[in-house]
C-alpha cells in the first residue's frame, strides 16, 4: 500500500508580515515553518505505516525548489516518510486549484491508495486542495479528520463538522484531509535527520507534468492589513464592568 | 449581468440563518454587477424548507429532493449542485463557509471548471473587475482576489453579512430530478455524534460566552450560568477543546467557527492570533483573565483582570440582581 502526504512550508503566522511593494504578496525577512496541518497528515501516515506495516509513504511539496526540498527533508523524511517528490513552482501564483492539479498528476504517476493532506494551508487559508483533488481524480473524500482507521480496503474517518462529529467510511483510493486534533506530531529524531539526507527526493518541473494550462484560476489583486481593534479600558471590578456594559455598551 | 445560484442550508425542516447571510452576499454582487439570483434546496423531504424560502427575491427556488441527499456528502452534493448550476445558467455558485460548504464547494468548482474564492467577507470593485475580499494568514492580512474563470464559486463567511430580510413576492418552486447515485458510490455514512444543546447556535447567537484552557474541568460550571442568563451560546478556545473541557463544535477561531455577536466574553482565553481570527469582529468584547499582560486585552473593549472562578459567578449574581 502507498500513502501520499503533503509537505508545504508557510510563513510563520505568528511573525509580523509586510506587504510587497506591488501590493499583491508578502515580502521581507519571513520565517517559514511546516504548515501545521501537513504535520498532522505526516504523523497520521507514519502511525498507519507503523500499525499496518508494508505501507510506503511519499511526501509531496510544491514550491520554491531549494527551500521546499529542505522542508520535505526536515519535516517529512526526517520524521520517517520514505521518500519525497518536489515540484518547483512559484508560491505566489499557485492557487489551490493549480496545486490540486499538480497533486492529481503526481497521483496518476504514483498511484497511491490514500492521499493524506492538510485541511488548509495557514497562509492562504483556502481549505480547498483536498476536495478539488478528490474531484479531479474522481475519488471519494473525507475532510477535516480527527480520527483515521484503515479497515478492509476502506478508510474510516471521524470528521469535525458543525454540530459535532461525523463518521464516514470511504473506499480506497481516497483523499483524507487532516484536522489538528488528529494527533500530536512527533519531533524528528536525530538519527532521522541523518537518514533523511540519503532518502530519495525526486525533483520535477511543472513542464514535466503536462498540465496543459499551468495558470491559476484565482489571482490576488490587492493585499492590505485589516484595521486593528483599539484596546478598550480595564475596568476596576465586576460592579464597574456591569455598570459600563449597561450604560456605555448598552448590552445588558 | 450575473446569474447567481445560492445553495440553501437547513436543519430540522427549516432554513438556517446562514442561508440568509449568503443571500445578502448575493444581493451585494447583484448591486455591483447587475443580474439576479436563484436558490437551490437539496435534501430528502425538503419541500417545507423550499417553501419557506420563496419570499427572498429569488427568480426560482430549485428543489432537489432525493433519499440519497439525506446527508450532506461532498461527492453527490457537488454533482447535483453542478448539474443545477448548468441548468440555471449560473455563473456564480455560492454557499456559506460552513463545514458543509467547505466540504462540497471545491468539488462543484472542478465540475464547472470554475475558480473558487473561500471564506469571502466582502465584494469590492477594482480596476481588474469585481473582486472578493477574504481574510488570509489567520486574518492578519486581507486579500482582494479576482476569479478569472467564466463560472465562479464562492464560499461566504456568514458572520460578515447581515441576514437578508424577506422581500415579499413568491419565487416559483421548481422541482428537479436529482441524480446523485453515480457520485454516491464508495462513500458510506456511518453516523453522527451531535452536541445536544438548548442554547442558540454559536454561529447565530447575539451573545457568546467563550471559555479557555484556564477554566479547566470547571468549564461548564463557569460558562453555562452566564450563557443561560444572557440567552447566549457557549464557545471555546482550541486549547479548551483539545484538553477535553468542551466539544469540538464550540471552537472559535481560524480553524473553528467565526462569530461576530453583539457581545463576546473571552474568559480565561489568552488571545492567540488563531483565536482572534474567529471573534475580533464582535461588536463588544469583554475579557476576563487573571494575567493583565495577555494579548486578549489588546482587542477587548472591557478588560477585567481577575480570577474567573470568582469574577464570573459574581458577574452572574450582579446581572441577576439588576434584573430582579
Ligand atoms: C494552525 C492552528 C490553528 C489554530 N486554530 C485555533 C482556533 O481555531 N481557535 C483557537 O482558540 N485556537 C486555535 N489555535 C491555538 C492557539 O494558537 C492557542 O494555542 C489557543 O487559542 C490557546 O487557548 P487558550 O487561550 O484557552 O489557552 P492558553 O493560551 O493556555 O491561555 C489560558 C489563559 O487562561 C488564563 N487563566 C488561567 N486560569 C485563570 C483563572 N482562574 N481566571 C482567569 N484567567 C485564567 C491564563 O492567564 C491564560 O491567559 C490554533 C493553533 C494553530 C497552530
Ligand atoms: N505548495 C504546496 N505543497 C504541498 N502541499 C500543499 C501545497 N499547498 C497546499 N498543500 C496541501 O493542501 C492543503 C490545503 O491547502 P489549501 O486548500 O490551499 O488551504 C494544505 O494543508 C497542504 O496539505
Amino acid at each position: 500500500m502507498k500513502i501520499l502526504v503533503s509537505a508545504k512550508r508557510v510563513s510563520d503566522p505568528n511573525a509580523k508580515l509586510a506587504i510587497s511593494s506591488d501590493g499583491t504578496w508578502i515580502e521581507g525577512d519571513v520565517e517559514y515553518v511546516m504548515n501545521y496541518f501537513c504535520e498532522n497528515a505526516i504523523e497520521c501516515a507514519l502511525q498507519l505505516a507503523e500499525e499496518h506495516g508494508d505501507i510506503e509513504t511519499v511526501a509531496l511539496g510544491i514550491g520554491e525548489s531549494d527551500e521546499t526540498a529542505r522542508f520535505i527533508r526536515q519535516g517529512a523524511l526526517a520524521r520517517g516518510i520514505d521518500r519525497g517528490i518536489l515540484v518547483s513552482a512559484d508560491e505566489q501564483t499557485t492557487d489551490s486549484d493549480l496545486i490540486a492539479r499538480i497533486y492529481a498528476r503526481v497521483a496518476e504517476r504514483e498511484a497511491p491508495d490514500l492521499i493524506l493532506i492538510g485541511k488548509q494551508a495557514v497562509d492562504g487559508d483556502s481549505n480547498q486542495v483536498g476536495q478539488l483533488l478528490a474531484e479531479y481524480l474522481g475519488w471519494p473524500q473525507a475532510t477535516f479528520a480527527s480520527k483515521v482507521e484503515l479497515k478492509d480496503g476502506e478508510v474510516v474517518v471521524t470528521r469535525e463538522v458543525d454540530g459535532g462529529l461525523e463518521t464516514l467510511a470511504v473506499t480506497l483510493p481516497a483523499v483524507v484531509t487532516a484536522d489538528l486534533r488528529l494527533n500530536e506530531p512527533r519531533f524528528a529524531p536525530l538519527a532521522g535527520i541523518m537518514k533523511a539526507k540519503k532518502k530519495p527526493l525526486d525533483e520535477l518541473e511543472l513542464d514535466d507534468l503536462e498540465l496543459g494550462d499551468a495558470k491559476p484560476k484565482v489571482r490576488i489583486v490587492k493585499m492590505s492589513t485589516p484595521e486593528g481593534r483599539k484596546a478598550g479600558v480595564l475596568v476596576k471590578d465586576v460592579d464597574d464592568l456591569v455598570a459600563r456594559l449597561r450604560a456605555e455598551a448598552r448590552v445588558l | 449581468m450575473t446569474k447567481i445560484l445560492v445553495i440553501a442550508e437547513h436543519e430540522k425542516g427549516a432554513p438556517k440563518k446562514l442561508t440568509l447571510n449568503t443571500l445578502e452576499f448575493a444581493r451585494q454582487v447583484v448591486a455591483h454587477a447587475g443580474g439576479s439570483y436563484d436558490l437551490a434546496v437539496l435534501g430528502s423531504g425538503v419541500g417545507g424548507v423550499a417553501q419557506a424560502l420563496t419570499g427572498y427575491g429569488a427568480d426560482a427556488v430549485y428543489v432537489a429532493d432525493h433519499p440519497d441527499l439525506a446527508h450532506v456528502l461532498a461527492g453527490p452534493y457537488a454533482k447535483v449542485i453542478a448539474d443545477l448550476a448548468q441548468r440555471a445558467g449560473a455563473d456564480l455558485v455560492c454557499m456559506s463557509a460552513s463545514s458543509a460548504g467547505k466540504d462540497v464547494l471545491p468539488r462543484v468548482a472542478v465540475r464547472l471548471q470554475a475558480g473558487m474564492a473561500s471564506d469571502v467577507v466582502g465584494v469590492v470593485q477594482t480596476a481588474q473587475g469585481l473582486a472578493y475580499r477574504r481574510p488570509m494568514w489567520a486574518g492578519n492580512l486581507t486579500g482582494d482576489v479576482v476569479v478569472e474563470t467564466p463560472v465562479q464559486v464562492v464560499s461566504v463567511r456568514a458572520s460578515a453579512f447581515d441576514a437578508l430580510a424577506a422581500t415579499g413576492g413568491a419565487s416559483p418552486l421548481v422541482e428537479v430530478a436529482a441524480d446523485p447515485q453515480a457520485a454516491s458510490a464508495r462513500v458510506r455514512y456511518v453516523g453522527f455524534e451531535g452536541v445536544v444543546s438548548s442554547r442558540p447556535d454559536l454561529a447565530e447567537a447575539s451573545v457568546v460566552v467563550a471559555g479557555g484552557r484556564g477554566l479547566k474541568d470547571r468549564f461548564n460550571q463557569i460558562t453555562e450560568p452566564l450563557a443561560d442568563l444572557l440567552g447566549g451560546a457557549i464557545g471555546a478556545s482550541r486549547a479548551a477543546v483539545d484538553d477535553g473541557y468542551a466539544p469540538n463544535d464550540y471552537q472559535v477561531g481560524q480553524t473553528g467557527k467565526v462569530v461576530a455577536p453583539q457581545l463576546y466574553f473571552a474568559i480565561a482565553i489568552s488571545g492567540a492570533v488563531q483565536h482572534l481570527a474567529g471573534m475580533k469582529n464582535s461588536k463588544v468584547i469583554v475579557a476576563i483573565n487573571k494575567n493583565a499582560d495577555e494579548p486578549i486585552f489588546k482587542v477587548a473593549d472591557y478588560g477585567l483582570v481577575a480570577d474567573a472562578f470568582v469574577a464570573v459567578p459574581e458577574l452572574v449574581g450582579k446581572i441577576k440582581a439588576l434584573r430582579a
